[in-house]
């Protein structure tokens, strides 16, 4: 613990900080550019120079260790005249166009030259002029302003895995750039638009649309991955005009993906803003007051068997409750939140959980992935696992399709063979996750969903009893989800009662006729071939698949525009805020159920979203602990039994268009556009050999 | 005036063999082994007491630098040798490459086993393409003759020489900007902390010495500390190539005595200025970076590191670049400027943008189409650039300008006042 004096004031800090580390910690601020916390130190900016006793020079304090007995001067004649110099430095061929920039009002070097900066320049000559590059559909670049930070270049590289950016030329000819013009291949690529600390990056899909200062921030979660990554919704009037990363060191930290800040420009594309209801094979426009009575006077008429239900990917907590609160009056017992068919057990939450927890992820030394690929399924759990891998000792395995982690992945087979090995200890593997300190495996949606689910379920059971993943200190066993709604599904008990059909025998009764009505919560990933002899309702916010077969149309909010809760893949229980208003009609999901239970004659007994949230922390307790993960007990679940050996097929197959909101956005098909050729032509290249 | 006998680059000019029996008759290789059998310690503690300090330009004792590197390690250590020479004026490492390769390949095996080296790359510029051929030759013959490689000269020691061809980048002689484009990336230098001996080459303990410092090692331990350190001054001490050239009768690369006067140094070797002594305008002392000094210093000043720095100036790599009268001093420089300009990394702000500005501002003051008061801001920003950056490369383009305005402002005042009044007239008759 080093003690160094700075600015008079006697500080003790960790050791292995570095000066400006220390300075932070003493509470004094020093102007920096290059420096950020979470990479790798380059010291090139210079702006954090101070005057260190003894010291000739001054120091840059972002890349100097603090160590015993410094005396440090931040503002010290000679240290002031350091920085006001490397300002003027920064000046003189930065353009003088904030007026028209994006980042004005939120631009470092604008807020630092307020402190630093001269009131006249000294340079008379011609500013530096430097071509724009293209950086593909999210990020618009503006090189003239760009100050050489590296900032960039040192996140692609590092935190993102894909080293596509970098500096060619040499002195004041350096640019930044893609060697070769062509668009950036991260999901995370848009963090460095946060990470620009001048106006040299900004966003392109939010160029000239508002203003800082203009905007109303809300607080919330994202939905469109099972992460549920902390955001802030910048919204102006109506309109979500972007999205932001929250800092939550626990999920996300400070980056989101690409898919959670851009595919908000569909929320305004193809939305349900008015109930409809289907006639001669149209669909019409009507009023709340007839499409409910329709729905009622159906729910009346058919008896409870034959009534099922299924929630979409990006529902809330409380309408979920709602829901099922709805259907058991009508003594219905056929419902499922699993979209996609994965046989998850609910016996056990443990078994549909993320034990590991995502910040758990930098305790492991030893990961094995089966049939999933995190990358699209949940782009930050991946940056985590990269994160673990470059801190060293971190050995990764998949058992599936080749796929490109950005990390060395060993690929241990495509399918259930490989799995039924480990189970029965016969692989090399199950040797090596035994003999690690703390194992994890992380099954993915790709491997529940096929039918012989549960037994892959029971299998990586046993791969995680018999190789001491769980443990009083340590939970090895995940599983990974990419549907936000999944998890607090699960834990409300969305799922088939006494007698009740699952996914699949619901959709086989829609066939058979045997399922008369049914009622889709934003279900929209669903085969819809089979619903031909349903009546279908459809509650949701977009004009997607699910809405396309209905039979009544019920607009309902997404999850910019309603308050709600969400649990994400470790089990964290979120709340996401509503920033604006739903368009025209359309109302807050648990607010047409509670309108359609009084159609019903059978009103669910809550009034207000407040009461809602007693009634259902009072049936499922686990959603009162918000922010919180709490341990899952170990117990039964899966079905033991042989496993398939065909290959493992991964869950999503482009990450941008996953759900009714990026389906909608014209960014996101851009991104698809570009996207999943470098993907195909990418994935094969990085895997196999390397381990 | 060094004797003969104490003449350590005996074919410093290539009248001789440069191969391997040429170089055995001018005493390379002789016992070297004995001289690895006396052990790490001796070898620097010799290299110490010789006085030795670094040849590439800031003078660090070689002995001391040595010391840093850990005794015991479970990393490998490294020994790179700085033959990038691209300092504009200077040249001795190129007659050291081309005539006397044994004397380096010898050094580098002494200096390796005084820091417990095994592997030693030599990372010559680019340019130097017959240098690299004929030092690879040199290599070869070592190796065949078994003075490299396992068991080197049979004394128990296992050494691997390798040498790598630069691209052509100024900024790869400086030493961590030399590691990092020999493990395959772009030249940029690095933060110090930590410092190569700590974690250098692969991330590895490591020390860059410059050609010559490593070439005169050999010499050093067989001839003995006391007689390395009894010629020249305490403290700078031993024999120096000095590359004389500019406006001297005869430019030439020649191993004299640290610490002569630079007059001598001019009269005796450079066969004096071109049209006399009081011909003489300034001398760059030591290779472009260092500030210039103007006929008045030059009278007395003794060519060494402390005498040189008492002036403001440096020693640097000991090229002596004479002007004389015919000089545009201010374009000299200004040129000086578009070079620094041009080579800077990139990297530090200071660098990258105060070189550009200085460069057009000089190029201004070349035609004197500028203000005086230019003059005082022009100081200030090589001011603000000086000490401002990682390495110093912006120190050796800052240093050149301060030296210009500290001795020769009265002549970039005239040059303005003679353009202003240029353009009066010319304004009057229009």
């Amino acid at each position: 613990m080093p003690k160094l004096t700075i600015d008079g004031t006697e500080v003790e800090v960790p050791s292995g900080s570095t000066i400006l580390q220390a300075c932070e910690h003493a509470g004094i601020e020093v102007a920096h550019f290059c420096y950020h916390e979470r990479l790798a130190i380059a010291g090139n900016c210079r702006m954090c120079l101070v005057e260190v006793e003894k010291s000739p020079k001054p120091i840059a304090s972002c890349a100097m260790p603090a160590t015993d007995g410094m005396v440090v001067h931040t503002k010290s004649p000679k240290a002031i005249k350091a920085q006001k110099g490397v300002m003027e430095f920064l000046l003189i061929n930065h353009p003088l166009d904030c007026p028209i920039c994006d980042q004005g009002g939120e631009c470092d070097l604008q807020d630092q030259a307020m402190a630093y900066g001269f009131d006249r320049g000294r340079f008379e000559e011609n500013k530096r002029a430097v071509h724009d590059k293209d950086f593909g559909p999210l990020v618009k670049t503006s090189m003239n302003r760009c100050i050489h930070c590296t900032r960039c270049i040192r996140f692609l590289t590092e935190i993102a895995g894909v080293e596509e950016l970098g500096a060619t030329g040499r002195g004041e000819d350096m640019e930044i750039s893609t060697y070769i013009e062509r668009a950036l291949s991260s999901e995370l690529s848009a963090n460095i638009i946060d990470l620009c600390p001048v106006g040299a990056l900004t966003s392109k899909p939010y160029a000239f649309v508002a203003r800082p200062w203009e905007l109303r921030k809300t607080e919330s979660v994202d939905v469109l991955d099972a992460v549920g990554s902390n955001i802030r919704i910048d919204s102006r009037g109506s309109q979500v005009m972007r999205v932001l990363p929250r800092l939550n060191e626990a999920v996300n930290e400070e980056w989101i993906s690409d898919k959670t800040r851009f595919a908000i420009d569909g929320l305004v594309r193809r939305r349900l803003d008015r109930p409809y209801i289907r006639g001669d094979g149209q669909l019409r426009e009507v009023d709340w007051r007839e499409a409910l009575d329709l729905v009622a006077d159906r729910l009346k008429q058919v008896p409870g068997e034959r009534i099922a239900a299924i929630a979409g990917d990006l529902c809330d907590a409380e309408s979920m409750f709602a829901l099922k609160e709805l259907l058991a009056r009508v003594g219905a017992t056929s419902l499922d939140c699993r979209q996609d068919g994965a046989k998850l057990d609910l016996r056990c939450r443990a078994g549909f959980l993320f034990n590991t927890t995502i910040a758990g992820i930098e305790r492991a030394d030893v990961c094995l992935l089966i049939g999933t690929n995190p990358r699209w399924e949940a782009s930050l759990v991946n940056a985590r696992l990269r994160k673990r891998y470059l801190q060293g000792g971190f050995r990764v395995a998949a058992i599936g399709p080749p796929l490109d982690l950005t990390f060395p992945v060993e690929m241990l087979g495509a399918g259930g063979e490989t799995l039924s090995a480990l189970a029965s200890g016969d692989h090399p593997w199950s040797e090596r996750l035994r003999d690690a300190k703390n194992p994890m495996i992380v099954l993915g949606q790709g491997a529940l969903s096929r039918p012989d689910g549960a037994q892959v379920l029971a299998a990586a059971r046993m791969v995680a009893e018999s190789c001491h993943l769980v443990r009083d200190d340590w939970n090895g066993f995940n599983i990974l989800h990419y549907a936000a709604a999944r998890v607090g599904g699960l834990d409300l008990g969305f799922a088939p009662g006494p007698g009740g059909h699952d996914l699949g025998g619901i959709l086989a009764g829609c066939k058979s006729g045997d399922v008369e009505v049914l009622y889709m919560l934003g279900a929209d990933e669903i085969d819809t071939s089979d619903l031909v002899g349903a009546f279908v309702i459809y509650q949701g916010h977009h004009g997607d698949r699910g809405a396309r077969h209905a039979d009544v149309v019920l607009p309902g909010a997404a999850y910019a525009e309603k308050d709600g809760t969400y649990v994400n893949t470790e089990g964290r229980v979120q709340l996401a805020r509503r920033a604006v208003f739903p368009p025209g009609d359309a109302r807050e999901d648990w607010q047409i159920l509670r309108a359609l239970s009084g159609a019903l004659d059978q009103p669910l007994p809550f009034d207000t979203l407040g009461e809602l949230r007693r009634c259902m922390r009072q049936a499922c307790p686990i959603l009162a602990e918000t922010d919180l993960v709490r341990r899952a007990s170990w117990e039964d679940f899966g079905e033991p039994g042989p496993v398939d050996p065909t290959p493992f097929a991964y869950a999503i197959k482009d990450f941008y268009r996953t759900d009714p909101i990026s389906r909608a956005s014209e960014t996101m098909a851009q991104c698809s556009a570009i996207g999943l050729p470098l993907q195909r032509q990418l994935a094969p290249a990085r895997t196999g050999t390397l381990g | 005036m060094l004797a003969d006998s104490d003449r350590i680059f005996t074919n410093l000019y290539g009248q001789r063999d440069w191969q391997l029996e040429g170089a055995r008759g001018r005493g390379d290789w002789d016992a070297t082994k004995e001289l690895i059998f006396k052990g790490r310690d001796w070898i620097v503690e010799q290299v110490k007491e010789s006085g030795l300090r670094g040849r590439g330009g800031a003078g660090f004792p070689t002995g001391l630098k040595w010391s840093f590197m850990p005794k015991e390690s479970d990393r490998p250590a490294y020994l790179v040798v700085n033959a990038d020479e691209s300092e504009p004026g200077t040249c001795k490492d190129r007659d050291i490459l081309r005539n006397e390769p044994h004397k380096l390949i010898e050094g580098c095996l002494l200096a390796s086993a005084a820091m417990g080296v095994h592997h030693c790359y030599i990372y010559i510029r680019g340019e130097f393409y017959n240098e690299a051929q004929r030092l690879q030759a040199a290599i070869d013959e070592a190796y065949d003759a078994k003075l490299l490689g396992e068991n080197a000269c049979g004394s128990g020691y296992d050494f691997e020489l390798h040498l790598h061809r630069g691209a052509g980048a100024y900024i790869c002689g400086e030493e961590t900007g030399l590691l990092e484009s020999l493990e395959g990336r772009k030249g940029q230098p690095r933060l110090k902390p930590p410092f190569p001996a700590q974690v250098g080459l692969y991330g590895c303990p490591s020390t860059v010495n410059n050609v010559e410092t490593i070439a005169v090692v050999p010499a050093i331990l067989r001839r003995g500390a006391a007689w390395f350190a009894g010629i020249g001054r305490p403290r700078n001490t031993g024999t120096k190539i000095y590359c004389l050239s500019g406006h001297v009768n005869t430019p030439c690369n020649v191993e004299e005595e640290m610490s002569i006067p630079l007059k001598e140094l001019i009269e005796r070797h450079g066969g004096g200025v071109r049209g006399g002594w009081d011909n003489l305008l300034a001398v760059i002392p030591g290779g472009s970076s260092v500030p210039v000094l103007p006929k008045s210093i030059c009278e007395t000043v003794l060519m060494d590191f402390d005498s040189l720095q008492a002036v403001k100036s440096a020693l640097g790599t000991a090229a002596v670049i004479v002007m004389d009268k015919s000089t545009d001093i201010v374009k000299a420089i200004a040129r000086l400027s578009k070079f620094y300009k041009h080579e800077s990394c990139g990297q530090c702000t200071p660098c990258r943008e105060g070189l550009g500005w200085v460069w057009r501002v000089m190029e201004r003051m070349v035609a004197g189409n500028a203000s005086v008061a230019e003059i005082d801001t022009l100081l200030d920003v090589s001011y603000e650039i000086e000490g401002h950056t990682i390495c110093a490369l912006a120190d050796g383009a800052a240093w050149p300008v301060q030296g210009l305005i500290r001795h020769f402002r009265p002549e970039m005042e005239r040059r303005i006042g003679e353009y202003r009044s240029a353009a009066v007239r010319q304004r009057q008759a229009a």
